[in-house]
């Protein structure tokens, strides 16, 4: 009884800054989802109104919550495996033992995420230039037409996810490098003795061993890209024709814009219980997967 | 909340005053926000106040454009407005239905400096909001056309155009997409240049006491058919202006034979095109269905903020910066337009042949409706506008879409004036 008193006695601050910071801000933001809150409630408080599901039926109304929603999952559908395969590709090539030079190699992966993304944006809005840009000066040489990289509402988004790749993979790549150096080099061994090739070390030995951090790294991963905003937010500004609208900058949009903090929150909640279900989904998916 | 606000400022505050120096005993200390580039210019022209008003300390703080919105909302929320602010015409209503601005008519009465009869009529009405006066007009701005002299008149036609149908005849002549050669440049991402065609036509853009949207109306129709032809006729491309990159030295090079802007861009061509260029530009009023020159009202007002101790200090500082004499000189030092006639009839705008079609248009200038949402609508008009360049809509398809979402954005606003609360100050 007493141990049981202490524990909660040490508990109690990291509950209490919890509280005071996550769990009351949500419920706040909660109820305000609940509310018409906009510029004439913060105005004169008499103005707010409770107005229950509302904000939340106007949303899954609005063709561009949907599209917006659409961006995000193709954003999410084609970057999330585009980043763990260059994240992965990266760490077995730095893993590798002919590998050279690997500190360097390392920082020089790593050195995207840390640098800051609006400065990034700037050089890459000049790579991807319509008429000065290296991409398509490249391309020109091949005899590939000159492609409208941020302004053509189709290539944008790729464009976007190219961006955020490169700007992202380095962080994988690192719990990756540890991941793989956590596998017990005598499994190979054994393999090599078996004489299993390459690939099928890889297949059998690497891939199995990497399991838990694979579904580790795909969760944050994927819950990271589904808050797809600063890579637009700089380089499109959600355009052309709303092509990189994700969820987020939505309610960026909404909330700071236009300042419809109601509405702005219920876009926040309705993307958490989308992201919740597939984390879920995932998890169910692992779960079963490793039963098998 | 708003103790630790208030705490965290007076910190930075103190540290602030702490590395500039030591400030001068000074009585007033009065907190004056820019928006833009109209910060650089004004600090300018602040010594000579400070030295006539050796009471009154100017704290200029420049706000970017892309911020500044939020930044005025999130200073009212926290309760740390400044003492007054440059603020754009289309962003009073929405100071004004937050009850954060002070009414000055009171202060304009008494004033021998401001004489409202001297400034544009359009201007000074935008800053009158249900009849009180909230802002007085610091510079203005309307859309017109810039042409290229030459190129029309090796086309055959002497002068810029009258109207309309004018201007589409010479916008064919010039235009050949082959080329890569276009009429005129109207970036897909900007709203201004609907709005000013719109606002043309005698059909307001808003209706019923602005409640409802009205761009189902056949005025504005006629508008966005003339707008989104031009595109399909290939006399203008379709391109944002984050692509179109550096419009003056293509009208330089012939690319655009026409382009709708405004005032900043005359400094910006005398500056980016050769000298010997310089003959071959001009300004015309904005061709109109029927004639020439009627545009919007645009421009940034010097307000006063309701909460602010300083306010009599304050309204020294926009008597100041009202002077025919000092609007003149900032012109100089920027461009920006000043909204008094008096203003115009000395000084570098006096004579400048480039200036002329501003000056007849600001007479004839219409504002825009004043909504908080308006600036809402607008880039949802344009929005829809852009799918209608790309062919997803239709004309009327484009202008039943534009009313019904300007009706969900004004929803709020219905209901506030049908259910007006004594007290609330936003009722109005």
């Amino acid at each position: 009884m007493n141990s049981r008193r202490a524990a909660w006695l040490f508990l109690t601050p990291a509950l209490l800054v919890l509280g005071v910071f996550f769990l009351l801000p949500v419920i706040a933001a909660l109820a305000l989802s609940l509310t018409d809150y906009d510029l004439y409630a913060l105005a004169n408080i008499h103005n707010l109104h409770f107005v229950a599901l509302q904000n939340y039926w106007a949303l899954l109304q609005r063709p561009l919550f949907w599209s917006a929603l659409g961006h995000t999952v193709y954003f999410v559908a084609v970057g999330v495996p585009l980043s763990m395969g260059t994240s992965l590709g990266a760490a077995l090539l730095l893993n590798s033992p002919l590998a050279r030079c690997k500190p360097f190699f390392r920082t020089a992966l790593f050195a995207p995420v840390v640098t800051t993304v609006v400065a990034v944006a700037v050089i890459w809005r000049y790579l991807f230039n319509t008429k000065y840009g290296m991409a398509n000066f490249v391309l020109g040489h091949f005899g590939i037409h000159s492609i409208d990289w941020l302004g053509d509402p189709h290539w944008a988004m790729p464009t976007i996810i190219l961006f955020a790749v490169w700007k992202n993979f380095g962080y994988n790549m690192i719990i990756f490098l540890a991941g793989l150096q956590a596998i017990p080099a005598d499994l190979y061994e054994a393999a090599r003795i078996d004489g299993a090739s390459a690939w099928r070390q890889f297949r059998h030995i690497t891939l199995p061993m990497l399991g838990p951090t694979m579904l580790m790294v795909s969760i944050l991963t994927v819950s990271g890209y589904f808050q797809l905003f600063a890579e637009p937010y700089v380089m499109t500004e959600g355009g052309p024709l709303q092509s990189t609208t994700s969820v987020l900058y939505l309610m960026y949009d909404e909330g700071f814009k236009w300042w419809n903090l109601g509405s702005a929150s219920a876009v926040a909640f309705l993307l958490f219980l989308i992201m919740f279900a597939v984390t879920a989904v995932m998890l169910k998916l692992a779960r079963r997967g490793s039963e098998a | 909340m708003q103790r630790v606000v208030w705490l965290a400022c007076s910190v930075l505050w103190v540290a602030l005053i702490s590395s500039c120096g030591r400030a001068p005993a000074t009585t007033h200390e009065l907190t004056f926000w820019t928006i833009g580039r109209e910060g650089e210019a004004v600090v300018k022209l602040l010594p000579d106040f400070e030295h006539a008003h050796p009471d009154i300390h100017v704290n200029v703080q420049q706000l970017p454009l892309s911020a500044a919105h939020q930044k005025l909302l999130t200073a009212f929320a926290g309760g740390s407005t400044p003492d007054m602010s440059q603020l754009g015409n289309t962003w009073l209503p929405e100071m004004v239905a937050l009850d954060a601005l002070e009414p000055l008519q009171a202060r304009v009465d008494r004033s021998t400096a401001i004489k409202p009869d001297d400034y544009f009529a359009s201007i000074w009405a935008t800053n009158r909001i249900d009849g009180t006066l909230y802002g007085v007009p610091w510079y203005v701005d309307t859309r017109l056309l810039f042409y290229r002299r030459d190129l029309l008149k090796a086309a055959g036609f002497d002068a810029p155009p009258g109207d309309w149908a004018q201007w589409r005849r010479m916008l064919a002549a010039l235009s050949d997409p082959q080329r890569h050669t276009y009429g005129v440049l109207l970036p897909t991402n900007e709203y201004e240049q609907l709005m000013s065609l719109a606002l043309q036509e005698p059909d307001p853009l808003l209706r019923d006491g602005n409640r409802y949207g009205n761009f189902e109306s056949a005025g504005f129709k006629r508008a966005l058919t003339f707008y989104v032809d031009t595109f399909r006729l290939h006399q203008a491309p379709a391109i944002t202006n984050v692509e179109a990159g550096n419009p003056w030295s293509e009208f330089g090079r012939g690319v655009y034979a026409f382009y709708l802007s405004g005032p900043w861009n005359i400094g910006e061509f005398r500056k980016r095109l050769p000298a010997e260029q310089q003959d071959d530009w001009l300004t015309a009023p904005l061709p109109g269905p029927n004639d020439a020159g009627i545009g919007v009202a645009g421009g940034s007002s010097l307000v006063i903020f309701r909460t602010s101790r300083h306010q009599d200090a304050a309204w020294q500082l926009v008597e100041y910066l009202s002077q025919p004499q000092v609007q003149r000189r900032f012109y100089d030092l920027l461009g920006d337009m000043p909204p008094r006639r008096s203003s115009w009839e000395g000084g570098a705008l006096h004579d400048d042949p480039k200036a002329l079609a501003f000056r007849e248009q600001l007479e004839r200038a219409r504002p825009t409706p004043a909504v908080p949402e308006w600036e809402r609508i607008a880039n949802e008009m344009q929005l829809i506008a852009a799918q209608a360049i790309a062919g997803e809509l239709t004309i009327d398809q484009a202008a039943a879409e534009m009313d019904r979402r300007t009706d969900r954005i004004l929803e709020k606003r219905r209901w506030m004036l049908d259910h007006a609360h004594p007290d609330a100050g936003s009722g109005r």
